[in-house]
C-alpha cells in the first residue's frame, strides 16, 4: 500500500476515488474516439447504400486472407493484453513484461501485413482521391466510377486506425519499461489498465473494419 | 493582495503557464478569450460599418466575405464555445461541489495549450497562407474548391475541438468521482447541472466535427471525392456532418449560459430557485434533444420531404424544456427579495433577450416559414439573440457574478449599472432591427444592398439604425473592460461573500480561494439554495434573538 499511497494526488481522498475517476475517464475518451470513427462509418454506409455493386466489386480487390490473418493477431494481441492486466493486479510482474513484449510482437505483425498490403494497392495506382489509376490485370478494371470513394474510405478508416495502432505500439513500449523499473504493483496498475481498454477499443474498430472492408 | 490566496501562492510567468491549478486555467482561458472576443468584436464592427449605407462604403465584397468569415469562426470556436466552460467553468465547478481540482488537472492544463495551438493555426494560416471566405461554416463544394487556407482553418477547428472534447471529459468525471460528502445530485448547484449537461454535448458531439474536417482536409488535399460534387461527392453530405456537430453546438454555447442564471435568480431574488429538479433535467433534455435536430438547417437544401418534416418536430420539442426554464427563472423572482446588482441586470437581459431569440427559432423551425427567412437578416437576428443575447450575455452576466471571487475586489456599481444599460439599448437597436430587415427579405452575406433599395427604401435606415447600435454596444463592452482594469488595481476589496450567496464558493472560502480551495473538505449539509439553512451565510437564528 505504500506504493499506491505515493500515487494518490493531492485533489483525491482514497485511491479508489483516483482509480475510478481515471478509468471513467478513459471510458468517456474510447466514447469519442467511437463517435470519431462513427462520421467514417456513416460515410461507408451512405456511400454504400447509393453504390452496392461498386462497392461489393471493388471490396473483392481486398485480400481477406491478410485482413483474416491481421484480425487473429490483433484478438491475441487483445488477449495477452487482458492477461497482462490480471498478471498486474496478482503483482507477477515477470509475466507481464512477457506477455507485454507478444503483444507487441503481434502488434508490429499487424503494421507488416498492413504495409505489404498498401504497397500492394499503390503498385498498383490504387490510391485514395486524385491519384486513383488502377492498371496491370485484374486491377484495370476497377477504373470505375465510385471505385475511388471505396478505396478512399477504406485508406482513411484504416489509416486511422493505424494511427490508433502505432499509439497503442508506443504505449505497450513505454508500459514495458515501467514495468521494468517496477512502477507498478497490486496496489497500483492504473495505466496498464486504461491502455488495455483503448487496445481493446482498437481491436473491436477492427472487428467491425475487417468485414465491412474485406468480406462483403 | 488578500493573503495565502490561489493568486498569491507562486509567483511568475512560469508558474502561470505551467499551473495545474483549475482556478488559474479559468483565468488564463479568460485573458485569451478576452483577446479573442475583441478581434470579433472589431471585425463585426467593420461588417458593420460596411452595411451603414447602400453601395460600397468601405470594404469590397471579397473584404467583406473574409471579414464576416473569419467574425464568424472566432466568435464561434474561439470566444463562444469554450467561453463559459473555460472560463468560469473551470473556476467555478470544482468549488461548487466541495472538490479541490479537476479530475485530471493536467489534462486540464493541456487543454488550454490545445486551445490555443488551434487559435495560432487559424491566425498563422490567415496571415500566411491566405484568408478564407466561406463563412464560418465551410459548405462544400465551395470551401473544397477555395484558397489552401481553408486548410488551415479546417485543422485550426479540428485542434481547438480537442480542446473542448477534454474539457467536457473533466468535468463529467469531475462531478461523478470528486464531489464533497453530502453533496448529493439534487444538492448540485445549477451551473453544475448545466456545466454538466454541456459536458455531455461535448465529448459525444464534438468527434464528429473533427472527423468531417479530417475529411473536408482530405477532400481538398487528396480530392477524395466525397464532399465535393464534381468528383462524384455529396455536398449535403457535408452538411448533414457539419450541423451533426453544430447544431449541439448550440446547446454547448446556450446551456452553460442558462446554468448562470439559474444562479443569479436564486441568488438575487434570496429564494430557493422554483423547480430545481425541472430546471436541472431540462439541461440534460436539451442536450439530447439537440442531436435530433440538425436537419432544420437544411430545409432547402435538398433533403427529402419527410426528414424535413421530422426535424420540424422534434425541433418544435426544444422548445419545451427550454419554456420550462424559463418559466420557472420567473417563478423564482415572483415574490423573491429581488436586489438589482449588476449581475442580476444581465439575468434579466438575457431572459428578455433569449426568449426572443428562442422564439424566433420556433419560427425559424416551421418548415413553410423557413423557406422565405432561410439566409436572410431574420435568421442572423435569430442567431445573434441567442449566441450573443443568451451565450454571451449569460457569460459576462457570471463574471461580474464571480468576480469578487476570482479577483477579489469589486467593480465600481454605477459604471457596471451604466454599461449593462447600453448594452441592452445597443445590442436590441443592432438586432432587433435586422428581424424586421429579414422578414422584409434582406439576403444575409451582402456587402452591397443597393439592389435592394428599390422595393425595400426603408433598408438603408434600418442598417443604419443596425449599424450604429453596434456602435452603442461596443461602447457598452469597451466601458466594461475599462471598470473591470480598474478593478483590477484600484478596486476596493471585497469580502468572502458579497451577494449573500449560498454555494459553497461564497460560503466555504475565503475573500479569494486558497490554492486548494479549501482548509478541510466541507460537509455539505443542504440545497444550494436553502437561503432559509444557510446560517453561514445570514448567521443563525439564535445570534440575533
Amino acid at each position: 500500500m505504500s506504493q499506491a499511497a505515493g500515487t494518490l494526488k493531492h485533489y483525491f481522498v482514497t485511491s479508489e476515488q483516483q482509480f475510478d475517476a481515471a478509468k471513467m475517464g478513459m471510458w468517456l475518451f474510447l466514447v469519442t474516439e467511437i463517435l470519431l470513427f462513427s462520421g467514417m462509418f456513416v460515410a461507408y454506409a451512405v456511400y454504400r447504400a447509393w453504390h452496392p455493386e461498386v462497392f461489393a466489386h471493388a471490396s473483392e480487390l481486398l485480400d481477406w486472407r491478410l485482413g483474416g490473418l491481421n484480425t487473429l493477431v490483433l484478438l491475441a494481441s487483445s488477449f495477452t493484453v487482458a492477461l497482462s492486466i490480471h498478471f498486474v493486479q496478482k503483482g507477477q510482474n515477470r509475466k507481464v513484461v512477457v506477455l507485454l513484449l507478444i503483444t507487441l510482437l503481434c502488434v508490429a505483425i499487424f503494421m507488416v501485413i498492413k504495409y505489404f498490403e498498401y504497397t500492394g494497392k499503390f503498385a498498383h495506382g490504387i490510391f485514395p482521391g486524385a491519384g486513383y489509376a488502377p492498371h496491370g490485370e485484374a486491377y484495370a478494371e476497377y477504373d470505375i466510377p465510385f471505385a475511388p470513394q471505396f478505396f478512399s474510405i477504406y485508406f482513411i478508416m484504416t489509416g486511422i486506425h493505424g494511427v490508433h495502432v502505432l499509439v497503442g505500439m508506443g504505449l505497450f513500449v513505454w508500459l514495458v519499461t515501467r514495468v521494468v523499473r517496477g512502477h507498478f504493483s497490486s496496489a497500483w496498475y492504473t495505466p496498464v489498465e486504461l491502455t488495455g481498454l483503448y487496445w481493446h477499443l482498437v481491436d473491436i474498430i477492427w472487428i467491425f473494419l475487417f468485414p465491412l472492408l474485406y468480406l462483403i | 493582495m488578500h493573503e495565502g490566496s490561489y493568486l498569491g501562492a507562486s509567483r511568475g510567468l512560469k508558474s502561470w503557464l505551467l499551473t495545474t491549478d483549475h482556478k488559474r486555467i479559468g483565468i488564463l482561458y479568460a485573458v485569451a478569450i478576452a483577446a479573442f472576443f475583441l478581434l470579433g468584436g472589431i471585425l463585426a464592427i467593420l461588417v458593420r460599418t460596411e452595411l451603414t449605407a447602400p453601395g460600397e462604403t468601405v470594404f469590397g465584397q471579397d473584404q467583406y466575405n473574409q471579414l464576416f468569415t473569419l467574425h464568424g469562426v472566432v466568435m464561434v470556436f474561439l470566444v463562444i464555445i469554450p467561453g463559459i466552460p473555460g472560463i468560469l467553468g473551470n473556476f467555478v465547478l470544482p468549488i461548487q461541489i466541495g472538490a479541490k481540482d479537476v479530475a485530471f488537472p493536467r489534462l486540464n492544463l493541456a487543454s488550454w495549450y490545445i486551445f490555443m495551438a488551434g487559435a495560432v493555426l487559424a491566425v498563422l494560416g490567415w496571415l500566411l497562407v491566405g484568408k478564407v471566405d466561406t463563412g464560418w461554416t465551410f459548405y462544400t463544394p465551395y470551401s473544397s474548391g477555395a484558397s489552401n487556407a481553408v486548410l488551415w482553418l479546417t485543422s485550426a477547428v479540428f485542434v481547438a475541438g480537442f480542446a473542448s472534447i477534454f474539457t467536457g471529459l473533466n468535468f463529467i468525471v469531475t462531478v461523478h468521482k470528486m464531489r464533497a460528502p453530502g453533496m448529493t445530485w439534487n444538492r448540485l448547484p445549477l451551473f453544475v447541472w448545466a456545466i454538466y449537461a454541456t459536458a455531455i454535448v461535448q465529448v459525444l458531439a464534438t468527434p464528429v466535427i473533427g472527423i468531417t474536417m479530417v475529411l473536408l482536409f482530405l477532400e481538398k488535399l487528396l480530392q477524395i471525392g466525397i464532399f465535393d460534387p464534381a468528383l462524384g461527392g455529396d455536398p449535403v453530405l457535408f452538411q448533414h456532418f457539419f450541423w451533426f456537430y453544430s447544431h449541439p453546438a448550440v446547446y454547448i454555447m446556450i446551456l452553460p449560459a442558462m446554468g448562470i442564471i439559474s444562479d443569479l435568480m436564486g441568488t438575487f431574488s434570496r429564494q430557493q430557485v422554483s423547480g430545481y429538479t425541472f430546471i436541472a433535467l431540462s439541461s440534460v433534455a436539451i442536450a439530447f434533444l439537440g442531436f435530433l435536430v440538425w436537419g432544420h438547417h437544411m430545409f432547402v437544401a435538398g433533403q427529402s420531404a419527410l426528414s424535413s418534416i421530422i426535424f420540424s418536430m422534434l425541433t418544435f420539442l426544444i422548445g419545451i424544456p427550454t419554456g420550462i426554464k424559463v418559466f420557472n427563472w420567473v417563478a423564482t423572482m415572483y415574490k423573491g427579495s429581488v436586489w438589482l446588482q449588476t449581475p442580476m441586470l444581465y439575468a434579466l437581459m438575457f431572459l428578455f433577450l433569449f426568449t426572443i431569440g428562442g422564439l424566433t427559432g420556433i419560427m425559424v423551425g416551421v418548415l413553410a416559414v423557413d423557406v422565405h427567412l432561410h439566409d436572410t437578416y431574420f435568421v442572423v437576428a435569430h442567431f445573434h439573440y441567442v449566441m450573443m443575447g443568451g451565450a454571451l450575455i449569460g457569460l459576462i452576466g457570471g463574471l461580474h457574478y464571480w468576480w469578487p471571487k476570482i479577483t477579489g475586489r469589486l467593480y465600481n456599481e454605477t459604471a457596471g449599472r451604466i454599461a449593462a444599460v447600453l448594452v441592452f439599448i445597443g445590442f436590441n437597436l443592432t438586432f432587433f432591427t435586422q428581424f424586421i430587415l429579414g422578414s422584409r427579405g434582406m439576403p444575409r452575406r451582402y456587402h452591397d444592398y443597393s439592389a435592394l433599395m428599390d422595393v425595400m427604401p426603408e433598408a438603408a435606415m434600418l442598417n443604419l439604425a443596425s449599424s450604429l447600435g453596434s456602435y452603442i454596444l461596443a461602447a457598452g463592452l469597451v466601458m466594461i473592460l475599462v471598470y473591470a482594469l480598474h478593478s483590477l488595481f484600484r478596486g476596493k476589496l471585497a469580502s468572502a461573500n458579497p451577494w449573500g450567496a449560498c454555494t459553497l464558493e461564497w460560503t466555504h472560502t475565503g475573500p479569494v480561494p486558497d490554492a486548494h480551495n479549501f482548509h478541510e473538505t466541507p460537509l455539505v449539509t443542504r440545497g444550494p439554495y436553502d437561503f432559509h439553512l444557510a446560517d453561514d451565510v445570514f448567521g443563525s437564528d439564535e445570534e440575533d434573538s
